[in-house]
């Protein structure tokens, strides 16, 4: 017996916790199944929607005028912006007061701990203070122990960058913390659970110790920096007690990896997640699919009209150490990232030497490091492995060289890209790499295309990081694409889903 | 202490000595691992020991960058890996597939071997805790003796001072019959089949301590029709691994694997109750012994639920029981969590009439197996499992649920509560009520 649900998202990121939810509003039995997790647990808690066009003009103060000059194949192209609209309320209404940032379309400007400042849709409450646009004198607090942060640096970057107030940055040591590289969630455990530290002179709450702390440093100051590790699950406690004994508020600075925004809001998605009914199993990938046998004569289905010969997935096989486990259901998302979350790999070596063999997608087993073939057929460089379809492509020596293949490991659905390694980057580090934008192709409800352009299976669709047609990091559209596309995918799939089971 | 590796039958063994039988670590290549951590820090946001333990530099360090280091000269494993605790979160946490665990593993088994004093009380402490289930066949050959002098005052005294097993914990009770006893009074199994067929990796505890689950474990199947074999086995290395002692996990291997891989010949499938035990079998043994038949047994175990739940229609067996349990505390081992299995206990008895469980959340029990039963570790493991007793504590009723047997004395030990085994409940679902006075006498018809 296969475990059964309706829906089933692979990926359990933005994307994928998104299409989760936007399922389970239509009363279906979801599943959220995740390998490993997401990329979250190192994006800044920002929801960018969109901060520059394709073209780099930005940054931009109205994303929502932009997109409709998206160029085809965009992931908003492809939903419209309708949708991105309705997702982010979508999103509004899962984080409620977590996030700020829904009283406007226009995107609000966040100074980062490198001293940028970036356009953003949404954004924590705790980052609320620290906006950009806010006149407000502002003192940044950085940690010895967190040399990330470069709090002094960061206040001349924001002053040069001629933001309207004026920036201080201070180093001080962190109270109770001594080692130079202690975890942010360390940090974040003691304030949340108000630890007595050793002061120099005596113990003290850490809480009233690292106020008493940074206040001989306020001055004129008017609010207060520090980078993201004011608490985690009781963060809201600690920033207001912060805020009462300085007396100014306090906001965070977002920073890169690892990010307790980030892993926040991951909680915040998994505890909606469990509200919604939604089943969530994590530790082990998808590996391999089954298809429906083929409906001989007769076209099943309630059909557009477009999907009745495309194939429908019947199963997907989860790995379970070794062991391969059916799951089942009606509709399947796929939300399992780019090339940082391995929805989207790449290989060096890339000649299919046989035919079309599924058997070689499993690799021969004998392998000591006791991967699934999955790891290890898309392991190391040049480890042989065995493309899944061969496309048959003729390619020659020189040429069989420097090639690639950039593809998706679980359905293999089409993956455009240059047979030339060569081609997959450009030598300016600022220029726009085509390999950003690999990923896969889709309808406009999301559901892959092969290289026709005809439906891959008329029950899969994709959400998040393994579209192509779109730069997240030069675009700064990375969690606004996943939302969008999540809520589209997971809404279709869901409706789709209940419809077949009446 | 000399014939320390056999649990189950009685012939005598080697000497057991410090000596290195694993390969050398070096042999092990791990290096395109440690090429792939892209430095993310992931994996030490999930470590619980990094997370309230001052001193202990995580994971990342531990593997890939001691790896790296480990490559440019030959620098000596730093002894904080004895900190970590193998509750392998790191592994699951690594979005670039980082075998940590793998290297943790390597890298205790290199720094015991060269590093540690084979005359020092820690190695003896932690050959003695990781060998459990030989102090656990001795005691339970006279198990109201052992329990009466375990509790006794003056044992846990000599045990802190003496050896560094803390006195803060009540020694697990030993069962007055082992499971294997009661096995082979009920005259073995009661149901034979060709093509229904599993052979049961009890572990340790289950034999010794809690054969309440093992005893489910055979009623549960026997309900469906399996036929259930039962072969002889050691310890599944687990608490060897968490200790450096490769060369005890690869011997207690060297039974387990013919054993096992001849039940598959049989036509059997390996199960196992205990989540880190189905662990070792599946991924540590691949990951560390080449040894024939091992990617037979891995790729044939399966956790006790996971199994029926894909064989059979377990749904469809338990709608319309009912078992009065309307408030149970779950907690999911986080070797549970890297098998898939981390929701499966609750969807399962959600089908029950009766049965509420609740998740207690993701954090670590701090318990790991033998970590937190050295004095040393006591603290940080009660702090990291502070996270769940609150949650436990949430709960209405006084009763448990978790799969894995240390995490269930964690439990015990912070929150008073009953702990019990999911195949418990299925059993009192399917069978009814556990009864206990059942002894040898064969088939029970029921
Ligand atoms: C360092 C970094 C910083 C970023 N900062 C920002 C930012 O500030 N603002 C912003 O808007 N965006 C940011 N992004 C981008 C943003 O996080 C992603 O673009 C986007 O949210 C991707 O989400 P996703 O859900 O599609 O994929 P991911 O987050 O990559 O999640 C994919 C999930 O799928 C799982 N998976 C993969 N393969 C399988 C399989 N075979 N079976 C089961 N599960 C599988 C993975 O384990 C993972 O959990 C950042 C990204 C990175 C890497
Ligand atoms: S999570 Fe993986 S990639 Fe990230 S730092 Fe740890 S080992 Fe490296
Ligand atoms: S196994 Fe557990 S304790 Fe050890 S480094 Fe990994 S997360 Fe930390």
């Amino acid at each position: 017996m296969a475990i059964e649900d309706d829906v089933l998202v692979i990926g359990g990121g933005l994307a994928g916790a998104t299409a989760a939810l936007a399922a389970a509003e239509h009363d279906a039995d979801v599943r959220l199944l995740s390998y490993k997790q997401s990329t979250l647990r190192h994006a800044s808690g920002l929801i960018d929607v969109l901060g520059y066009t394709p073209a780099g003009e930005g940054p931009l103060a109205e994303p929502f005028e932009a997109i409709p000059d998206l160029p085809e194949g965009h992931p908003y192209e492809r939903v419209g912006v309708d949708a991105v609209r309705e997702a982010l309320l979508f999103f509004d209404a899962v984080a409620g007061d977590a996030y700020s940032g829904a009283h406007t379309e226009s995107n609000a400007l966040v100074p980062t701990s490198g001293g940028t400042v970036k356009p953003t849709a949404r954004y924590p409450a705790a980052t609320e203070a620290g906006l950009a646009s806010d006149p407000r004198d502002t003192l940044l607090v950085g940690f010895h122990g967190l040399p990330d942060f470069d709090a002094p640096l960061a206040a001349d970057h924001l002053e040069a960058a001629g933001v309207p107030f004026a920036a201080r940055g201070v180093t001080l040591p962190f109270p109770g913390i001594r080692r130079d590289d202690a975890k942010v969630t360390r940090y974040a455990h003691i304030l949340d659970r108000d630890t007595p530290v050793d002061t120099g002179v005596g113990e003290a709450p850490a809480r009233t110790a690292l106020a008493e702390t940074v206040r001989p440093h306020l001055e004129s100051a008017a609010r207060v920096g520090f980078p993201p590790i004011l608490g985690d699950e009781n963060a809201g406690v600690v920033r207001r007690d912060l805020e009462e004994r300085l007396g100014i508020p306090v906001f965070e600075v977002p920073s890169g990896p690892p990010s307790l925004p980030g892993m926040r809001l991951e909680d915040l998605l998994y505890g909606a997640l469990g509200e919604a009914g939604v089943r969530v199993t994590t530790g082990v990938p998808v590996v391999d699919y089954e298809l429906e046998p083929a409906a001989d004569g007769v076209e099943s289905g309630a059909g557009d009209g477009d999907d009745t010969d495309a194939a429908r997935i019947d199963r997907v096989l989860v790995d379970r150490k070794g062991r391969e486990v059916p799951y089942r259901a009606s509709e399947y998302v796929l939300a399992t990232g780019g090339l940082v979350g391995k929805g989207i790999r790449s290989r060096r070596e890339p000649v299919p030497t046989d035919g079309v063999d599924d058997a070689a997608t499993h690799g021969t087993g004998d392998d000591p490091a006791s991967s699934p073939a999955y790891r290890s057929s898309v392991g190391s460089d040049g480890a042989p492995a065995e493309p899944r379809t061969a496309t048959g492509s003729e390619v020659d020596e020189a040429l069989a060289r420097r090639s690639g293949r950039v593809f998706e490991p679980i359905f293999d659905c089409h993956v455009p890209h240059a047979p030339d390694r060569y081609d997959w980057f450009v030598d300016d580090a600022f220029g726009d790499q085509p390999f950003a934008r690999y990923g896969l192709t889709v309808d406009r409800e999301l559901r892959p295309l092969d290289g026709e352009g005809d439906l891959e299976f008329s029950n899969l669709r994709a959400a998040g990081a393994v579209l192509g047609g779109y730069d997240y990091a030069a675009e700064k559209s990375g969690s606004g694409v996943s939302l969008a596309t999540g809520y589209v995918a997971g809404s279709r799939a869901g409706e789709r889903a209940t419809e077949d089971a009446e | 202490m000399s014939d320390t590796e056999q649990p189950t039958d009685d012939h005598a063994d080697d000497e057991f000595e410090p000596i290195q039988v694993f390969p050398e670590p070096e042999e092990m290549d791990l290096r395109p691992g440690a090429d792939n951590c892209y430095k993310c820090s992931t994996c030490d946001t999930n470590c619980p020991v990094a997370e309230v333990d001052d001193e202990f530099p995580g994971p990342k360090f531990q593997g890939p960058e001691q790896w790296r280091l480990k490559r440019q000269d030959d620098h000596d494993i730093d002894d904080s890996v004895m900190k970590c605790s193998n509750c392998m979160r790191c592994d699951h946490a690594c979005p670039s597939e980082v075998p940590l665990s793998q290297m943790h593993n390597t890298a205790r088994g290199e720094y015991v071997a060269e590093n540690m004093s084979k005359r020092s009380l820690e190695y003896w402490r932690n050959r003695l805790l990781s060998n459990y289930g030989t102090m656990a066949r001795i005691g339970s050959k006279v198990p109201r003796l052992t329990n009466f002098v375990m509790g006794l005052s003056i044992t846990k005294l000599v045990n802190d001072r003496l050896l560094g097993i803390t006195s803060e914990r009540e020694f697990p009770e030993f069962a007055t019959e082992t499971f294997r006893t009661w096995w082979a009074d009920r005259g073995g199994a009661a149901i034979q089949s060709d093509d229904r067929r599993v052979a049961y990796f009890h572990g340790c505890y289950s034999n010794y301590n809690t054969p309440e689950v093992g005893k489910a474990m055979v009623r549960v199947f026997e309900h469906f029709g399996y036929e259930v074999l039962v072969p002889d086995q050691r310890c599944s290395g687990t608490p060897m691994y968490a200790n450096g002692m490769l060369g005890d996990a690869r011997r207690a291997a060297e039974t387990n694997v013919p054993e096992l891989a001849a039940a598959i010949e049989d036509g059997a499938a390996v199960i196992a109750s205990c989540t880190s035990c189905s662990m070792s079998l599946r991924q540590e043994y691949p990951e560390l012994f080449d040894l024939e038949g091992v990617h037979e047994v891995s790729d044939n175990t399966w956790e006790a639920l996971e199994y029926l739940r894909v064989h059979e229609d377990l749904e469809a067996a338990l709608s319309g029981t009912a078992v009065d349990l309307p408030d149970l505390a779950y907690h999911a081992p986080c070797h549970a969590r890297n098998q898939g299995l981390d929701g499966q206990a609750i969807e399962v008895l959600d089908a029950i009439d009766g049965v509420d469980a609740h998740d207690v959340g993701d954090s670590c029990s701090g318990i790991s197996g033998t970590y937190g039963w050295k004095s040393e570790n006591y603290d940080t493991s009660m702090k990291i499992g502070e996270e769940m007793f609150e949650h436990m504590e949430r709960a209405d009723a006084d009763t448990g649920l978790t799969e894995c047997p240390t995490c269930a004395m964690q439990m015990e030990h912070g929150t008073g509560y009953e702990i019990k085994h999911p195949l418990q409940v299925l059993e009192t679902a399917l069978i009814g009520e556990n009864d206990r006075s059942e002894t040898g006498g064969g088939a029970e018809s029921r």
